[in-house]
């Protein structure tokens, strides 16, 4: 036994893992199922040994089919897809050695969860006492403690995929791949569970790939969000990189509230207009991807909007636009104003303190931000 | 204002209960009663009858043939319908129907024209004999023997094995099989490991269904077989009808009736739902 799921050997002196798994490399995979477009659009990605990798995306998006065609559920209709350096493209499923956990759990119901974790230790040929430690050990991991001898139905939502993650990193697997593994559990079990999972993640240190529709889920787990849309990625980077720095509308869109305005096809170097509005653009804020000619919209974060009465309140310097106060939204630790803004009357996004009450619906507005905290991106 | 019933009587809707009682009770819970009466020998309380059964040296005989008869046929329904249930899992509703269809045809035609049907087509020299013979099978006689009534009675019988099965296998979650091979299992052991287990509910109640229900066919036997191999419910019908034994035949049927029920029993407790034998025999009806 090498990597066992024993702590010492799996995190550095500082807690940090160590970056053990595999490096999953995809390499223009094509997934087409014959329909009106592939499933999978010639992805190429790299995942690095030991990363927490989220697929984002809508579904449809393609983010599951990837994720099949990595655990080899799927077959490729064309593409590479390399464990470190071994081509598994047409590897088995049985033989790629990746621990697999699904939205639905699919625990054995007719196995303890003793019987359960014991599977793939039993499929490898493991000698039992070994299998008893490593259960106990793994059953440890996940909190499940004494609950060896129970079924799967007589557990909780929450224990049950607990028991699925034991059952799928009890085997050292290469990498752990979960298919939206919190999908089914509510919101407070959620927040636990993402804990739970991000902190198996530093003890366990193996390459992870989650998937989910959930921006929040993503942004609040993942080393890197992989944003796929139509079969494709929009978009990889740092959830801050994805947040801060959308490159396209529809990554603005998906990760966040954002006020858009469209820009249609002027050029975005300089000052830009829109309506009979005429803005400051701070070129570092312009995306790489709307550089290049074509539509490109202006998105500005509800958090960066501050709101005055009229323009002589403006901050030099700043851009502003005027607006009407349509909603009034309490979030508890804030306020979102929903206004409708310039003639078109689009819809704005601006944050005020939970303790202002200086705004009524219908009133006039001036909504006002810092060129640097705009993003220009490829509509 | 409502007008308050009496603790004691019973709730209203009961009454529409009244005439399946009286039915079941006058055709089937009189009769029963009557041969078990007999039985005993009608008031005298005596077991002769029972013991007769165990020393005629016929009896047993032709219990243990029509149990080791059932049994073939329980088997070769077993073999044949868990794939063909396992295909109804996987196709479309369209296909689904026209599977379920043609495992149903046999409840869809007379049990006499069924019967001559196959007679004709075992016949030596007939269709089925020449086809076989066309694979070097040339000395296999099916008229008049056990292995042509196995054959008559495995296809009348096909749905019971299939429709339980049906329903067991279209419970289990095929994610099951993904999660199986993503943990190590080759397909075959996956299938074997999880999904096979997962079915035994069905394939107990497929298998207690087709078993009791072979043990009591009267015509096919009779029509096909040898009447050197009879089975079971020809000794019944020969009790009744040809020695008017009405006291010894009441003793087999009492004696078969147990039997059956504790395999039932037996299934039961084997992991089979009853809930999926009873909605299986009412769907198909139990006609032969």
């Amino acid at each position: 036994m090498t990597i066992g799921i024993s702590r010492s050997s799996s995190t550095g002196p500082a807690g940090e893992p160590t970056g053990k798994g595999a490096q999953i490399r995809l390499e223009s995979i094509t997934k087409d199922f014959g329909l009106a477009h592939p499933a999978v659009d010639n992805v190429t990605l790299t995942i690095e040994p030991g990363e927490f990798m989220t697929f984002l995306g809508p579904s449809g998006s393609g983010k599951t089919t990837t994720l099949n065609l990595i655990a080899g559920f799927e077959s490729l209709t064309s593409g590479t897809i390399r464990l470190d350096s071994q081509d598994v493209s047409t590897l088995p499923a049985h033989k790629r050695n990746l621990g697999m956990v699904f939205q639905n759990y699919a625990l054995f119901p007719h196995m303890t969860v003793a019987g359960n974790i014991a599977y793939p230790l039993r499929e490898r040929r493991v000698p039992k006492p070994e299998i008893e430690r490593r259960v106990a050990e793994v059953l440890e991991l996940v909190q499940l403690q004494g609950r060896d001898k129970h079924y799967p139905s007589q557990l909780s939502g929450g224990q049950q995929q607990r028991v699925a993650l034991a059952r799928a990193i009890v085997f050292n697997p290469r990498a752990l791949l979960l298919d939206e593994p919190l999908g089914a559990l509510d919101r407070n079990l959620r927040a636990a569970l993402q804990l739970e999972i991000r902190r198996i993640h530093r003890e366990v240190g193996t390459t992870l790939v989650f998937v989910t529709h959930d921006q929040e889920e993503a942004m609040n787990l993942s080393d890197r969000i992989a944003l796929f849309h139509d079969g494709r990625i929009e978009q990889v980077g740092s959830p801050e990189n994805l947040y801060a720095e959308p490159e396209t509308l529809f990554t603005a869109r998906f990760l966040g509230d954002s006020t858009v305005f469209a820009l249609g096809d002027q050029p975005v170097t300089g000052p830009v207009t829109w309506e009979d509005e005429r803005w400051a653009v701070d070129s570092g804020t312009v995306a790489q991807r709307a550089r290049s000619g074509g539509p490109t919209a202006l998105v500005v974060r509800p958090e960066s909007v501050g709101i005055v009465r009229d323009r002589a309140q403006v901050p030099s310097g700043a851009n502003s636009v005027r607006a009407r106060v349509r909603d009034i939204e309490y979030m508890g630790a804030y306020r979102t104003l929903l206004l409708a803004v310039g003639q078109e009357g689009i819809t704005g996004r601006a944050r005020i303190p939970a303790a202002d009450k200086n705004y009524a619906l219908g009133d006039e507005v001036v909504a006002w931000w810092h060129p640097d905290a705009q993003r220009i991106v490829a509509a | 204002m409502m007008t308050s019933r009496p603790r004691w009587l019973p709730h209203p809707g009961w009454l529409l209960l009244i005439p399946a009682v009286a039915l079941l009770g006058g055709i089937l819970g009189v009769p029963l009663w009557q041969s078990f009466w007999r039985s005993i020998g009608s008031g005298d309380w005596t077991l002769e009858h029972y013991s007769a059964l165990f020393t005629d040296g016929v009896t047993l005989k032709v219990l243990a043939r029509t149990g080791q008869a059932a049994a073939v046929v329980t088997i070769v329904t077993l073999l044949l319908g868990y794939p063909y249930a396992y295909l109804m899992t996987r196709v479309g509703p369209l296909w689904r129907s026209v599977l379920v269809v043609m495992v149903l045809m046999p409840f869809w035609t007379s049990a006499l024209a069924r019967n001559f049907g196959w007679l004709i087509l075992l016949y030596d020299n007939g269709l089925v004999q020449r086809f076989i013979a066309l694979f070097g099978f040339d000395d296999v006689v099916l008229y008049g023997t056990a292995q042509g009534v196995t054959l008559a009675m495995s296809q009348v019988l096909l749905p019971f094995m299939v429709l339980p099965l049906f329903s067991a296998l279209g419970g289990i979650d095929r994610r099951l099989l993904l999660a199986a091979r993503s943990l190590g299992s080759p397909p075959l052991v996956a299938f074997w490991k999880v999904y096979f287990p997962l079915s035994r509910g069905g394939v107990v109640a497929g298998c207690i269904l087709t078993f009791t229900l072979a043990c009591g066919f009267y015509v096919t036997p009779a029509l096909i077989g040898s009447p050197r191999e009879s089975l079971i419910a020809q000794l019944l019908g020969q009790r009744t009808t040809q020695l008017l034994d009405f006291a010894g035949a009441g003793a087999l049927g009492t004696l078969v009736l147990v039997v059956t029920l504790v395999l039932v029993w037996w299934a039961n407790r084997m992991g089979g739902s009853m809930a999926t034998i009873g909605a299986v025999a009412g769907q198909t009806g139990t006609r032969r």
